[in-house]
């Protein structure tokens, strides 16, 4: 009967006051991570409120007009278009350069490499991942402006082009180690199957291992571009901050060399020292509403794909 | 057994609290503490008056001229850092809530250059020039309009480099070019800091930009700038701010609640003072001319 510590009185209550507090302690931790997501929307959304409700606010000139001019204050103006845009189009770029190098490298992870590759490369992809966002950021700044400007003719530097690749290299290991994880998790007997009738590797890959893998391929994607669309600092550094809309009607339709600006980029530009509770700092917080709700669609749409993966397995 | 727990580490916590305060507070020496808060332009320099100043604790931060002032109004400073002067409705309300006007201590100059790529051969430029590619109205686009022709610009539009809107460069820049009521374009190319806009304009032939006239590198040149059409081509310079020939440049300010008294008072002397100003010209500003400094 030792195994509870005797001391001077109640030391049985005392141990069992321990189990319960530590239960509670564990409840807390658990709970808090809801808590504080509620509580950050509930903050964001009292900041935006005095905006959002406001008589004045015109929807559809916060949506549709570039026009994005905090001073003079008499005459504000806050158009978020240009921003909306710019974001679409840094992560249409950095998806259109990170989707079909982070699918090629998970399928060469999880399927044709020798495992001693395989672990050299992972590491490697893993490292990519650890690097800190205002250091991608200074590669975009420094090394990728020149290169831009004295090779590929880019009047401007810091570009679509440039925030692009840097998203991209940013989104890509997110990309890779999901896929690589949807590979795996088709059974074997699929591609045992496949080869017993004759495919060839790349037949297996192509015709077996992507329907198979699909719903979990969707979901690398959409978590990379909600990477791409919540990246702050490197944007701000290599995008070149400004309100100009990239598309055009006449070929090539995207002009990749064009300076662009995000959301993410102008809130962290001019919160800072927008006068708290200003008109400014409440419509910067409606540009942090706006992007809540575009990274929880996203995100949400990838957890409902990857449960249909759960679901498909058992 | 809780309560007892829970009244053990509220205790320690309090104690904490109190020793970190005591610890702030008293450290020892009988120095008066003075708080100084505001402009983001007057940090570095505000910074290093507080470090050579032995006679109090200066403590020091940033946030903007509107974060000092307010924190002056308030009380919780006793000195407030502002690159523009205090408004009306700022006076007002000081007077209102403290019954004290706030003095105002001019305490040197920030002379905003015109950048261009070294490559760009333009050598002046006027106000009203500056207005038309700046503004949201303005018509000129193209470094053709200007006459301007130069080596690695093949497009040869315009691009324009400016500070994010809730910067106090941003803000004297669009009073003094396009006015009061006057709006920049939308096509600008916004960047974080004075440093980032003059690496932008080195890395982009075709670009022009504003900033303080401290952060000049070899990739970049300054342009002379012309009041009107009449007047003379003018260089940055601390003679040209003083006898008021160069046209874009402010005063840096101070501000004490009520005529500043003890203390604060001294250190307002001080920071007019020949060798404190000598600190502006290190980091790039303009300092009093000789005979508004204090001795």
């Amino acid at each position: 009967m030792p195994l509870i510590p005797k001391t001077d009185g109640g030391s049985i209550h005392w141990t069992l006051l321990r189990e319960k507090i530590i239960e509670i302690l564990i409840y807390i931790s658990g709970f808090s991570a809801i808590i504080f997501v509620f509580s950050i929307f509930a903050f964001i959304f009292k900041e935006a409120s005095g905006f959002v409700f406001s008589h004045e606010t015109d929807w559809s000139f916060f949506f549709f007009n570039a026009a994005w001019q905090p001073l003079p204050e008499e005459s504000a103006t806050y158009g978020a278009f240009s921003m909306i845009i710019g974001t679409i189009s840094v992560t249409l770029v950095a998806m259109l350069i990170a989707v079909p190098f982070g699918l090629g490298l998970a399928v060469l992870v999880s399927e044709f490499c020798s495992p001693k590759i395989k672990e050299t490369l992972k590491i490697v992809i893993e490292l990519l991942a650890a690097i800190p966002s205002v250091v991608w950021g200074f590669v975009g700044l420094k090394l990728m402006n020149y290169v831009l400007v004295n090779f590929f003719g880019a009047q401007v530097g810091s570009n679509l082009f440039n925030g692009g690749i840097v998203l991209a290299l940013m989104s890509l290991p997110i990309i890779v180690s999901i896929a690589e994880d949807a590979f795996k998790a088709v059974p074997d007997s699929y591609r045992e199957a496949a080869e017993a009738l004759g495919a060839t590797k790349w037949q297996v890959v192509y015709k077996v291992l992507f329907p198979a893998a699909k719903n979990g391929l969707l979901a690398a994607v959409l978590l990379g571009v909600g990477r791409a669309v919540g990246e702050t600092m490197a944007v701000l550094m290599c995008t070149g901050h400004n309100l100009n809309n990239p598309f055009s009607s006449e070929f090539p339709f995207l002009n990749i060399f064009d300076p662009i600006r995000t959301l993410t980029a102008s809130i962290a530009a001019e919160l800072g020292e927008a006068p708290r509770g200003s008109e400014h700092w409440q419509a910067l917080f409606a540009l942090g509403l706006l992007l809540f709700a575009i990274i929880f669609v996203i995100n949400l749409t990838a957890d409902l794909v990857v449960r249909g993966i759960k679901q498909e397995e058992s | 057994m809780l309560s007892k727990f829970r009244v053990l580490s509220l205790v320690g916590v309090l104690g904490l609290t109190l020793s970190l305060t005591v610890g702030c507070g008293g450290g020892g020496d009988e120095k008066p503490a003075i708080q100084n808060r505001g402009s983001d332009t007057l940090l570095e320099v505000a910074q290093q008056w507080a470090e050579d100043y032995d006679a109090a604790n200066v403590e020091v931060s940033g946030g903007g001229s509107g974060v000092g002032i307010a924190a002056l109004i308030a009380g919780t400073v006793d000195v407030a850092n502002a690159s523009r002067a205090v408004k009306e409705k700022e006076a007002k309300e000081a007077e209102e809530k403290t019954g004290k006007k706030p003095v105002e201590f001019i305490v040197g100059y920030d002379a905003l250059a015109i950048y261009v790529h070294k490559d760009n051969p333009i050598e002046e430029i006027t106000v009203s020039q500056l207005a038309a590619i700046f503004g949201q109205a303005g018509e000129v686009k193209s470094w053709d309009k200007l006459g301007i022709t130069i080596p690695g610009c093949d497009s040869k539009d315009i691009v324009l480099a400016g500070r994010q809107s809730s910067s106090g460069t941003y803000e004297y820049f669009r009073t003094a070019t396009l006015g009061k009521e006057g709006k920049f374009g939308l096509n600008i190319n916004e960047q974080n800091g004075s440093r980032a806009l003059v690496t932008f304009v080195g890395n982009t032939p075709c670009a022009i930009g504003y900033s303080g006239m401290g952060y000049k590198t070899d990739a970049v040149k300054f342009v002379k700038v012309k009041k009107d059409d009449a007047s003379a081509g003018v260089l940055p310079s601390a003679v040209t701010v003083h006898d008021n020939t160069y046209p874009i440049a402010r005063p840096l300010f101070m501000y004490t609640l009520g005529e500043p008294e003890g203390a604060i008072k001294e250190y307002m002397h001080f920071v007019r003072t020949k060798p404190s100003q000598e600190n502006l010209t290190e980091i790039g500003y303009v300092p009093l001319p000789e005979d508004k400094m204090t001795k």
